[in-house]
């Protein structure tokens, strides 16, 4: 596992550098245009779109089926409603997932990670082993139970998710801490009496910065996916609210002859889920974190 | 002798997850607000009705007491009777799993037969064309939704070109059933059915492409980046030092020790691939047990779906082992450590 050595960290501090690293890396720049994109899409879509009244249950007959148009540019559904506003839309969705899902993950497993690889002994023995067993579980069956189980709703799948993917993090930031731990500026701040926290969150946990930054981005990516994934099973947010992995499924009974209903919708979630997995894979060249995946 | 003490430990170890595992299925099945009596039965059902099925479960019984029983069916393998159907979970696992298993059987395969030659290429032409193209292949595989690409599939190859079949695992016609070992595959081929060996592969051929796509690019990046990797440690340097010709190099010295981050990825990442196994089945109406799954989770029946988790998380954990002990047989230094990480 690398981590940034003193010279990385030196550009690290120095943001001019970075920024000129990275524009020169075209992977990460398409990424961040993507990613950036996506959200001010999502966020300004009440002044962008040109149907608001669409985004919930609309039904205009005569409008129904029509292919991509001046007007309707990713055509209509078929009751009528236009999919360019409703995909719009359905961005809200698909980018408050990873937010919320990571935003518990990623304090729970960096934590974890930091405790297990610094302690080691029980701690890592008992935090390392739970990890192993959420990691048996497959996510998607997992989010299927959990919907199954409480009633299929947008929080709950982020929930069920949430609930294992903290584990990558785990892994991840554990493998880091256990290499550092042995390292002088550690060493040099136990023997200065620093507290333990001190040593874990002001020591330790900068140096694992950029791997979270890459594996934040990476995960972004994947959690919008499994997330379109349960919509499409019909377990994710609920009609008529606008969701992407929704109106793949709804869309999927009309093809092949009105195929823009299930495979635009269906191209948005590809471009949201390449935008962030290109800023990770830009990212990784640039902190030079060849192991985080 | 040190092989076998390295199995050992790696099995325990298996066990102790499986259990941990157990622990979780148990905990969400009867923790979660709710009565699973209650929620098989439908808001029509009598209270009596109710009770009568809470005796029958023992969910009257302590918490622990019910996680014993639990415990004591799943260690004689029995994962319990369906809440809806009255017929054993076993029974309809077993018959749906060997489905799942050809599927995801030819879809490491075809990961695998694939993603190590360009992951090869890919290192051997490093930031040249056959790299970018398998990074590119790589990303725009890992970012394709498994669901997208299926129906794509579907559409494509199915509707509009019309050259395989989309929909499950033999022509309704064709009568054949696999009693040997349950795959088609293999059943066919025992008993002298070429036919039926024929059809079987045709129709596996889409949702083994819609399924392994992802595998395979990952297989790629993973394998380029260990065969990188590899070739920058000195005995390859010395090797090219010592003339040792261009391809002896890589296929003697180097693909070995390369071969074990691929292996060990697809462990890790088997568990998505089984999530992703749920969606494809689903759309290529695969008669695997995702359908049984699916149907489960839409019926709320509880039982059902703790046995569709468990067996999911034993598959899991089985492969992930499979897997130790071929990266112990590639890599005698995993051996002695005792595994990785």
């Amino acid at each position: 596992m690398n981590h940034p050595d003193a010279p990385q960290q030196q550009a690290l501090s120095n943001a001019w550098q970075n920024w000129w690293r990275f524009s020169r890396n075209p992977t990460a720049v398409i990424g961040a245009i993507i990613v950036i994109t996506s959200v001010a899409l999502a966020v300004f879509a009440p002044l962008i779109v040109p149907f608001p009244d669409h985004i919930g249950a609309f039904v205009d007959f005569r409008n129904r089926s029509q292919p991509p148009s001046a007007a309707h540019w990713f055509g209509t559904d078929n009751v009528g409603r236009d999919i360019f506003s409703r995909v719009i839309y359905a961005l809200r969705v698909s980018l408050i997932l990873p937010v919320v899902v990571l935003g518990i993950a990623i304090p729970v497993g960096v934590t974890l990670g930091l405790l297990a690889g610094y302690f080691g002994g029980w701690t890592e023995i008992v935090i390392m082993r739970i990890t192993d067993i959420a990691l048996a579980i497959p996510p998607l069956v997992m989010a299927l139970a959990v919907a199954a189980v409480l009633t299929p709703s947008l929080t709950n799948s982020m929930l069920a998710i949430a609930l294992l993917w903290w584990t990558w993090h785990t892994r991840l930031i554990y493998g880091i801490t256990r290499q550092l731990r042995s390292q002088e500026f550690v060493e040099a701040a136990e023997t200065l009496g620093a507290s333990k926290s001190h040593i874990l969150f002001r020591e330790i946990l900068p140096n694992c910065v950029s791997a979270i930054a890459v594996k934040t981005s990476l995960d972004a990516g994947f959690v919008i996916l499994i997330g379109a994934a349960l919509s499409f099973l019909g377990l994710g947010i609920q009609p008529p609210t606008p969701d992407l992995g929704t109106m793949v499924a709804s869309g999927a009974s009309f093809l092949p002859d009105f195929w823009w209903q299930s495979v635009l919708p269906g191209c948005a979630i590809l471009f949201v889920a390449l935008g962030f997995n290109l800023l990770g894979d830009g990212l990784r060249d640039l902190f030079d974190v060849e192991d985080v995946r | 002798m040190e092989f076998l003490g390295f199995l050992t430990r790696r099995l325990m170890w298996s066990i102790l997850v499986l259990l941990g595992l157990s622990i979780v299925i148990f905990t969400i099945a009867r923790v979660v607000p709710g009565d699973p009596a209650r929620m098989a039965l439908g808001p029509s059902a009598s209270a009596a009705q109710v009770a009568d099925l809470q005796e029958a479960l023992g969910l009257n019984e302590p918490m622990v007491a019910q996680y014993g029983l639990f415990l004591a069916g799943l260690a004689q393998g029995d994962l319990g009777r369906s809440l809806l159907t009255e017929q054993s979970v076993n029974a309809d696992i077993a018959k749906t799993f060997p489905a799942t298993l050809e599927l995801v059987i030819c879809t490491i395969i075809f990961a695998f037969v694939f993603g190590i030659p360009l992951g090869v290429v890919a290192a051997r032409w490093k930031d040249r064309w056959p790299d970018n193209l398998v990074r590119a292949l790589a990303i725009g595989s890992a970012v394709m939704p498994s669901f997208f690409l299926a129906l794509l599939l579907q559409i494509l190859a199915g509707y509009v070109l019309n050259i395989l079949p989309t929909t499950g695992r033999l022509p309704a016609s064709m009568d054949f059933d696999a009693t040997i070992t349950g795959l088609i595959l293999v059943d066919s081929l025992l008993t002298g059915r070429l036919d039926v060996f024929a059809q079987a592969a045709r129709h596996l051929l889409l949702p083994t492409l819609a399924l392994g796509l992802a595998t395979m690019g990952q297989i790629a990046r993973i394998t380029r980046a260990s065969m990188i990797d590899v070739s920058r440690q000195d005995y390859i340097e010395a090797a090219r030092a010592f003339g040792v010709p261009d391809r002896l190099r890589m296929f003697k010295y180097m693909l070995r020790p390369a071969f074990v981050p691929p292996l060990t990825i697809t462990g890790l990442e088997f568990a998505s691939l089984i999530g992703n196994a749920f969606v494809v089945e689903l759309i290529f109406s695969w008669p695997g047990m995702a359908s049984y799954g699916i149907r489960a989770i839409t019926q709320k029946d509880l039982n059902a779906i703790m046995g569709v988790v468990m067996v999911s998380g034993a598959f899991f954990v089985f492969v992930n082992l499979l897997i130790d002990v071929l990266v112990g047989v590639v890599d005698p230094r995993v051996r002695i450590r005792g595994g990785r990480a």
